[in-house]
C-alpha cells in the first residue's frame, strides 16, 4: 500500500454520526484491498495521481473561513436569473445561512446529520447501492470518509418546477485540505427534477482536493435533468463520480462541464436497469495552460429496449491534456438497444494532447450502435468565410471554438444556465487568443 | 475601381488563371460567363485572398491600392471587397446574428465608425431579412446551418446589404435558384446599384442577366478573358453555347 493510500484511510471523519460507521468500515476495507491506481492501471493510464501523492491534502478544513461575512461568497456561485432552491457547502461544511430552508411540496431535502431513525435506515440502504466501490477506488475512499451529505427525494408523480442548485464552494486555506461531498438523489416513479451540481472556488490560489460522489436513482418513468459544473480554479484537485440507476422508462438528461486543473478526473456511470430507459449524456471539457482533465464514461445496457445518446466535446489548448474514455457495454440480454457515442476534439495548439478512446462492447446481436471520435483543428474554410466578411483571424478562431461547444450549451434546458455559462466560456477563448 | 492586368494564379500549385485582364469602373456591372473549369470561381477567391490561391504574376489594383499586397483576407474585406460564395459555409454553434454583428462591427471600425448597439443592429438585420425575403428566425440559427440552397444565397445577399461593399463579386449566386428567389437576388442587387458601387456577376446562365442588366459581358475560357461585349453577347452565348468562341479563339 502506498504512503498516500495508507495516510488517506487513516484520515477519519470529524463529526461523523455513528450510524454511518458501517459504511465507513466497508469503504476502508475496500480501499485497503484495492491497489492505488497507477499509470499501469488501464482506467488510469493517462492520469497520474502524483499531485496527491505527497499526502499534503489529508486534513479537513476548519468550519470557519476568512469570509466572515458569508454574503461575500455569493458572487462566486450566483447564477443570475436562476430561480432555484439552493444548498451551499463551503469547504465541505454545510452553510445554513446561504441555503434555502423551504422546499417545494414533494421535494425532500435531508442532511445526513438531521436524519431520524427511519430516515437513517433509508439512507443506509441507499448509499453505495449504485456506485460500485470495487471498481472505483475513490468511491470507496468517499465511503470511508463519509460524514456530511445530502439525501434528496422527490415524491412520486411530482414535478419540481424550480431547479435545485447545490453548490460546493472551496476557499483558500492556510494549509491544503480535503473536501468530502456526498449526494444521493431518489426520484420516485414519475417524478421530475432539475439538479445543478456546481463546484466553484473563490480565488486562484486553491489548495483543496475534492472527492465528490453522487448517486442518482430514477424509478420508473422519472426524469432528471442533471447539470454538473466543475468550474473550480485550476489549482484545485477534483476526483468525482456520478453513478446513475435507471429503472423502466426513466430519463437521465445529463450535462457535464469541466474546466481543467492540476488533476481533474470524473467518472460517469449510467446503468440501464429497466427497459425503455433513455440516457442523454452531453459533456464539454476545456483544459488549457498545463491542465489535465479526464472524463471516463461508462454506459451499462443491461436490459432490452434502452437508448443512449452521448456527445462529449473538448477544446484543448496550450500544453494541456485531456482524456476521454467512453465505454458502452451492451449485455447479452440488452436486445434492441440503440446507443450512439460521439466524441469530438479540437486542439488549438501543437503541444495540446487528447487521448480519446470510445469503446463498444456488445454481447447482444440485435442492436444499433455507433461510436466515433475525431480530433481536428479549426476548419480552414470556415475561418476563410468569416475573414472574408472582415472578421480578424484571431476573432474568427475564437468564434469557431466557442461555436463548437455552444452547440452543446444550446441543449441545456435552463436558459439562465446557458446565459451564465456562455460568457464564462467565451472569456476563456478570448484569453487564449491573447 | 478594379484593374486586373495579366493576372496569373495557381491553386495548390496548378495554374488556373493564365493572363487575365479586367477593368471595372465605379458603378459598372460586369458579367463573367464561361464554361466549367475556366477559372471563374478561382478569380473570386484570388481576389479575396484565400489560402492556396496564389497570384504568381500580374497586378490587381483595387481603389488605387495594390490588392495583392494586402496579406490578410479580412483587410481586403474591410477595404470594401465582398465575395458572395457559391457554396456558403455552414457554421453550427455560431449564431447568424452574432456573425453578422461581428462582421459589420469590424468593417465599421475600419471605416472609423462607431460599432452599432445591439438593438439598433437587430432592427437593421430584421429589415434586411425582409428585403431578401428571409424569415428573421434565421438570424437566431447557426450561420447557414441547415439552410436550403436558396436560403444560403439570400443570406449572402443580406450580408452584402449590411456590409455595403464598394465592389461585390457574386459567384454563381443564381445557381440552383428558382425564378422567385432569382428575382429577390436581382432586386437586391439592383437596389444597391449606384454610381460608386460596382458588381462582378459570375454566372453560367444568361437568365440572371434578364433581371440585372450588365454594362459589360466577358467570356472567360482557359484562364483568360477571350471575348468582351455588351449584354447581347450573353444572349448569343445562351443561343450558341461556348463552342464557337473557343473555336474563334483557337
Amino acid at each position: 500500500m502506498s504512503d498516500f493510500a495508507e495516510a488517506a484511510v487513516a484520515l477519519s471523519p470529524q463529526n461523523s454520526p455513528g450510524w454511518l460507521g458501517e459504511l465507513q468500515q466497508q469503504g476502508r476495507n475496500e480501499w485497503q484491498v484495492t491497489p492505488l491506481p497507477t499509470r499501469k492501471t488501464e482506467a488510469w493510464k493517462y492520469t497520474s495521481l502524483h499531485p496527491l501523492s505527497s499526502g499534503d491534502f489529508l486534513r479537513w478544513a476548519p468550519a470557519k473561513n476568512k469570509f466572515t461575512d458569508v454574503n461575500r461568497l455569493r458572487p462566486f456561485y450566483a447564477i443570475e436569473g436562476l430561480d432555484a432552491a439552493r444548498l451551499v457547502f463551503i469547504n465541505g461544511h454545510f452553510n445554513a445561512a446561504l441555503s434555502s430552508s423551504d422546499f417545494a411540496e414533494g421535494l425532500e431535502v435531508l442532511r445526513f446529520a438531521e436524519a431520524d431513525e427511519a430516515q437513517r435506515q433509508v439512507i443506509q440502504e441507499s448509499l453505495g447501492s449504485i456506485a460500485d466501490r470495487s471498481e472505483h477506488p475513490f468511491a470507496a475512499l468517499n465511503d470511508s470518509w463519509i460524514e456530511e451529505g445530502l439525501f434528496i427525494r422527490v415524491a412520486a408523480n411530482t414535478r419540481i418546477d424550480k431547479p435545485l442548485h447545490v453548490i460546493y464552494l472551496t476557499t483558500e486555506q492556510a494549509e491544503a485540505f480535503s473536501v468530502q461531498q456526498r449526494l444521493f438523489v431518489e426520484l420516485e416513479s414519475g417524478a421530475e427534477l432539475s439538479l445543478i451540481e456546481h463546484f466553484a472556488s473563490t480565488e486562484e490560489a486553491q489548495n483543496s482536493f475534492t472527492n465528490a460522489l453522487t448517486e442518482l436513482r430514477l424509478q420508473a418513468n422519472a426524469r432528471l435533468h442533471h447539470y454538473r459544473l466543475q468550474l473550480e480554479e485550476e489549482q484545485a484537485l477534483h476526483i468525482g463520480g456520478v453513478h446513475v440507476d435507471l429503472q423502466r422508462d426513466a430519463l437521465y438528461d445529463g450535462f457535464h462541464l469541466g474546466l481543467g486543473g492540476r488533476l481533474k478526473r470524473i467518472d460517469v456511470v449510467v446503468n440501464h436497469n429497466g427497459s425503455g430507459a433513455h440516457c442523454d449524456l452531453n459533456g464539454v471539457y476545456l483544459p488549457r495552460h498545463e491542465q489535465h482533465i479526464d472524463y471516463h464514461t461508462c454506459i451499462e445496457h443491461r436490459v432490452p429496449h434502452c437508448t443512449t445518446e452521448e456527445n462529449f466535446r473538448g477544446i484543448i489548448g496550450e500544453r494541456a491534456r485531456a482524456v476521454f474514455n467512453g465505454r458502452i457495454h451492451i449485455h447479452k440480454d440488452a436486445q434492441k438497444t440503440n446507443a450512439q457515442l460521439n466524441n469530438r476534439n479540437l486542439l488549438t495548439s501543437r503541444e495540446a494532447e487528447i487521448d480519446t478512446k470510445p469503446e463498444l462492447e456488445i454481447y447482444a446481436d440485435d442492436v444499433q450502435c455507433a461510436h466515433g471520435a475525431t480530433i481536428a483543428q479549426l476548419e480552414e474554410k470556415s475561418l476563410y468565410y468569416l475573414q472574408s466578411r472582415g472578421i480578424a483571424r484571431r476573432e474568427a478562431e475564437v468564434m469557431l471554438s466557442f461555436g463548437f461547444i455552444n452547440e452543446l450549451i444550446n441543449r441545456v434546458n435552463e436558459p439562465a444556465l446557458q446565459d451564465y455559462l456562455r460568457p464564462i466560456l467565451s472569456e476563456l477563448f478570448v484569453e487564449d487568443a491573447r | 475601381m478594379l484593374s486586373i492586368k495579366d493576372l496569373h494564379a495557381s491553386v495548390s500549385g496548378k495554374e488556373i488563371l493564365k493572363g487575365l485582364s479586367l477593368e471595372v469602373k465605379p458603378g459598372e456591372v460586369h458579367a463573367i460567363m464561361g464554361p466549367n473549369g475556366s477559372g471563374k470561381s478561382t478569380l473570386g477567391h484570388v481576389l479575396s485572398g484565400r489560402d492556396n490561391y496564389e497570384a504568381t504574376s500580374g497586378s490587381v489594383e483595387f481603389l488605387g491600392k495594390d490588392l495583392l499586397a494586402m496579406e490578410d483576407i479580412e483587410e481586403r474585406a474591410r477595404e470594401g471587397l465582398f465575395l458572395a460564395f457559391q457554396y456558403p459555409v455552414e457554421i453550427p454553434g455560431v449564431s447568424n446574428m452574432e456573425f453578422l454583428k461581428a462582421s459589420v462591427d469590424a468593417v465599421r471600425e475600419h471605416r472609423g465608425e462607431e460599432p452599432m448597439d445591439s438593438i439598433q443592429f437587430m432592427k437593421l438585420a430584421r429589415e434586411k431579412c425582409k428585403a431578401v425575403n428571409l424569415d428573421d428566425k434565421f438570424l437566431k440559427r447557426g450561420v447557414n446551418e441547415g439552410f436550403s440552397g436558396g436560403e444560403k444565397k439570400r443570406n449572402e445577399l443580406m450580408q452584402m446589404m449590411l456590409l455595403e461593399p464598394k465592389l461585390a463579386i457574386l459567384d454563381e449566386t443564381d445557381s440552383g435558384l428558382d425564378i422567385d428567389a432569382l428575382q429577390v437576388v436581382a432586386e437586391g442587387v439592383n437596389a444597391m446599384r449606384n454610381k460608386e458601387r460596382s458588381f462582378v456577376l459570375v454566372t453560367h446562365y444568361q437568365r440572371l442577366l434578364d433581371y440585372i442588366q450588365p454594362d459589360v459581358v466577358h467570356v472567360l475560357a482557359d484562364g483568360r478573358i477571350v471575348k468582351t461585349g455588351d449584354k447581347n453577347l450573353a444572349l448569343e452565348l445562351e443561343e450558341k453555347g461556348y463552342g464557337w468562341i473557343e473555336q474563334e479563339v483557337a
